[in-house]
């Protein structure tokens, strides 16, 4: 089958100077290339922001402790923030998407090549900029150098009065770069998926990988613009003397925090989609089945989509708002998790009777449909306001949104890992090495984020850079900060298996899971025009087709 | 890969899919949409919130020439891509020159109106919230029509060199797209900022 290739003369890799090389990977326009870099920029980051985590971690290990002063907690804390989120977690998954998702609809490249590059290289100086500000944050005044504002930035703390200096124009200035850039990201998924389909791709044929991504391209749109509205306005303020979040002159520091709600819950979902489209596309192949319910899923989605746009103020509960506000904001929230659940019964109706192969990939999905409920089931609890006067500001909260990020979005990320790097390199990562990374990090996580709740619910604000002994928390952090040291092990784990199997690693073939999906049709790594032949398919799973003609499934959908 | 997956029996039917060029310019509209949306919000909000003056009713003038000009030039351009599409080159140019005008005109305009508030009235971003929110949101439109312009005057260099042919017909649609959302959008700019605002 399609492993024919054409030769294109001057694309041979052997024997051209490392500096022709390097000038491919910045020039490039290829989505698989800009996919990788994505990927690779995110991993960068992500080993900074974990780092960050680990100082912070160790401030609090012990109460009294001085590992580092209040300033530079309150700096790691905003940085770790920033970079998990907005250079780690979106250009990751903008990074799998990119490289994904031309190949799942047998395309050739992305709609527009360039504005790919253009956003690409957009994300990446936004977090040049973020870090900049180490170096030149400080300005003139000798004040703080990395911003200190916290992940919200909320008003008026972001004010020339309370914010000398130049670092908070660099988190504000790295934002809204990177923003246009997510933008522009979008607006290229969503014509990519729309656009580009091979003959035969109707939409209720595409694979559930690329569908997701349409979701969430609409609504990155949707809720990234006012971030990007609301930094402008945050400029205005800072540089030409406006009024918009000054309350001496009239402004509204509640207003930021709308607007920057209006972007922070839909972002939730923005990163937790992608994860939901790994997994309906791992959990089939390892339990060998089609996936249960593919039109409820595409419908769950969507509906996930409409609901997220109006459940943000339940980030507000505290700052006042009246009771009607209060009721509407719990019951949105509420709903959002019908749809979700939706899909957990799915992925699970998938498994269901299926023959499940508990490789690495596998592994850390069914990680996900265990942490990911828990998550969902402390989300519903914060979502009842009474329940959330009680906990907000916690590290309950902290202990939910990282049960939500990390347990759902990274343990899905490993897992996705796992997956496609035998397609995206060529050979197949260590089976054994993948497993301890599971293990390890599952033990770290469970440790680090199980044990967190309990400290909140035992009253401990979050964002204090250190506490009074005696009030019971003491056991509950130091397990905590244990488990780091068991995540950061699985993750090195990780990497060595990353790099390992990068140059060592058995060749894996184009299609070592016996999946279904175009991606797996082209060679590993596959050519830079993906197929030599457009491909036309005519059920949900032209490979299934392709390998079973006695019995294919376009006779049945 | 093999020409077809599965050869099936059946007939198959023409592959017809969306242009790039539309779908791309929707979303982006969509997005400057929600842009647009949140400086709206905010002016309203702040409507009647300034702790000093000036004012906007002793201070703002209905620009009423300035719309008429920025809104028929919808009207010309879409008579321009009409002249393109049906090979008219000739025709084409003068209406997209005329669309020109009316940009320009509407840009000036502005510019006027913002020198007699600024030296006159003494209205700048800092003096009060009227004059952050006003300058913010007539600003960002201004912007986007500054930005509008730009592609305008590059297809007008484009068609006196005589590089622009009928083929070109959808790309200047889908740029004629962005021009009426930029229209549409000062539609509801002038509502909010001259009308209720006032």
């Amino acid at each position: 089958m399609a492993s024919e290739t054409i030769a294109i003369t001057g694309t041979a890799e052997i024997g051209r100077p490392i500096s022709e090389r390097l000038h491919d990977w910045i020039v490039t326009v290829d989505h698989k290339k800009l996919g990788i870099l994505y990927i690779v920029y995110s991993l960068i980051f992500l080993v900074i922001g974990g780092v960050e985590a680990t100082i912070i971690r160790v401030q609090l290990i012990v109460p009294h402790n001085q590992f580092v002063s209040p300033q530079v907690f309150n700096r790691m804390m905003t940085m770790h923030g920033t970079t998990m989120i907005f250079f780690v977690a979106m250009p990751i998954l903008f990074g799998f998407g990119t490289y994904l998702i031309p190949l799942m609809i047998g395309a050739r490249d992305m709609a527009f090549p360039r504005l790919n590059a253009f956003s690409f290289w957009m994300t990446a100086f936004g977090g040049l900029l973020l870090y900049f500000s180490f170096v030149g944050g400080n300005g003139l005044y000798g004040a703080g150098n990395a911003p200190d504002v916290g992940w919200w930035a909320y008003a008026p703390l972001t004010s020339r009065a309370f914010s000398v200096g130049h670092s908070t124009d660099f988190w504000t200035l790295a934002l809204l770069v990177s923003g246009v850039g997510s933008i522009g990201t979008a607006v290229n998924f969503i014509t990519t998926i729309l656009c580009m389909r091979c003959p035969g791709m109707t939409l209720g044929k595409m694979p559930l990988l690329a569908w997701l991504n349409l979701v969430m391209g609409g609504m990155v749109i949707l809720a990234v613009s006012p971030l990007t509205a609301a930094q402008a306005m945050l400029c205005i303020d800072r540089y030409l003397g406006g009024h918009f979040f000054d309350t001496q002159a009239g402004g509204s520091a509640v207003l930021w925090m709308h607007f920057f709600w209006i972007f922070g819950h839909p972002e939730v979902y923005v990163l937790i989609i992608p994860a939901f489209a790994f997994l309906s596309e791992i959990v089939p192949v390892f339990s060998r089945k089609p996936i249960f319910g593919y039109p409820v899923m595409v419908a769950a989605t969507v509906c996930i989509g409409f609901v997220s746009l109006s459940v943000w103020a339940h980030h507000m509960f505290t700052v006042g708002m009246n009771s009607y506000a209060n009721s509407f904001f719990t019951i949105t929230t509420m709903a959002v998790g019908v749809p979700t659940g939706i899909k957990i019964f799915n992925w699970l109706g998938t498994m269901w009777g299926g023959k499940i192969h508990f490789r690495t990939p596998m592994l850390f999905c069914i990680g996900f449909l265990f942490q990911f409920l828990i998550a969902g089931l402390t989300g519903i609890m914060l979502g009842a306001s009474p329940f959330n006067w009680q906990l907000s500001g916690s590290y309950f909260v902290v202990a939910h949104f990282h049960y939500v990020i990390v347990g759902g979005i990274l343990f899905a990320l490993f897992g996705a890992f796992y997956y496609w790097f035998p397609k995206m390199s060529g050979r197949m990562y260590d089976e054994v090495l993948g497993k301890c990374h599971f293990w390890l990090f599952l033990i770290g996580f469970h440790m680090t984020f199980d044990f967190m709740h309990i400290p909140g619910i035992l009253g401990m604000p979050r964002r204090i850079y250190t506490y009074e002994p005696g009030r019971g928390w003491e056991i509950w952090n130091l397990i905590v900060t244990i488990g780091v040291v068991f995540q950061a092990a699985g993750v090195l784990v990780f990497v060595v298996n990353l790099l390992w199997s990068l140059f060592k690693g058995e060749p894996a073939g184009n299609d070592p899971w016996d999946a279904w999906t175009l991606e797996w049709s082209t060679t590993s790594p596959p050519p830079d025009y993906n197929f030599a032949t457009i491909p036309v398919v005519h059920s949900r799973r032209p490979l299934w087709d392709l390998k079973h003609p006695e019995d294919p499934d376009w006779k049945y959908e | 890969m093999s020409a077809a997956v599965v050869a099936p029996t059946r007939t198959e039917p023409e592959w017809i899919l969306p242009s790039r060029g539309r779908v791309g310019m929707i979303s982006l509209i969509v997005a400057e949409c929600a842009i647009f949306t949140i400086f709206v919000v905010a002016y309203i909000f702040y409507i009647g919130k300034s702790l000093s003056g000036p004012m906007p009713k002793d201070v703002l003038e209905i620009p009423i020439f300035n719309t008429i000009c920025l809104l028929s030039s919808s009207l010309t351009i879409h008579l321009a891509v009409r002249a393109l599409r049906s090979a008219r080159v000739n025709a084409f140019g003068l209406w997209w020159f005329v669309t020109m005008v009316l940009g320009t005109i509407f840009l000036v305009g502005t510019g006027r109106e913002w020198q007699h508030l600024i030296f006159e009235k003494g209205l700048t971003v800092s003096t009060n919230l009227f004059g952050t929110t006003y300058y913010s949101l007539v600003g960002l439109h201004a912007f986007h029509v500054t930005v509008g312009l730009i592609g305008i005057v590059l297809a007008m260099i484009f068609t006196l060199l005589g590089k622009v042919e009928p083929v070109h017909g959808e790309r200047v649609e889908v740029f004629s797209m962005y021009w009426h959302f930029v229209d549409a959008v000062w539609v509801v700019v002038f509502t909010v900022v001259y009308i209720i605002g006032r």
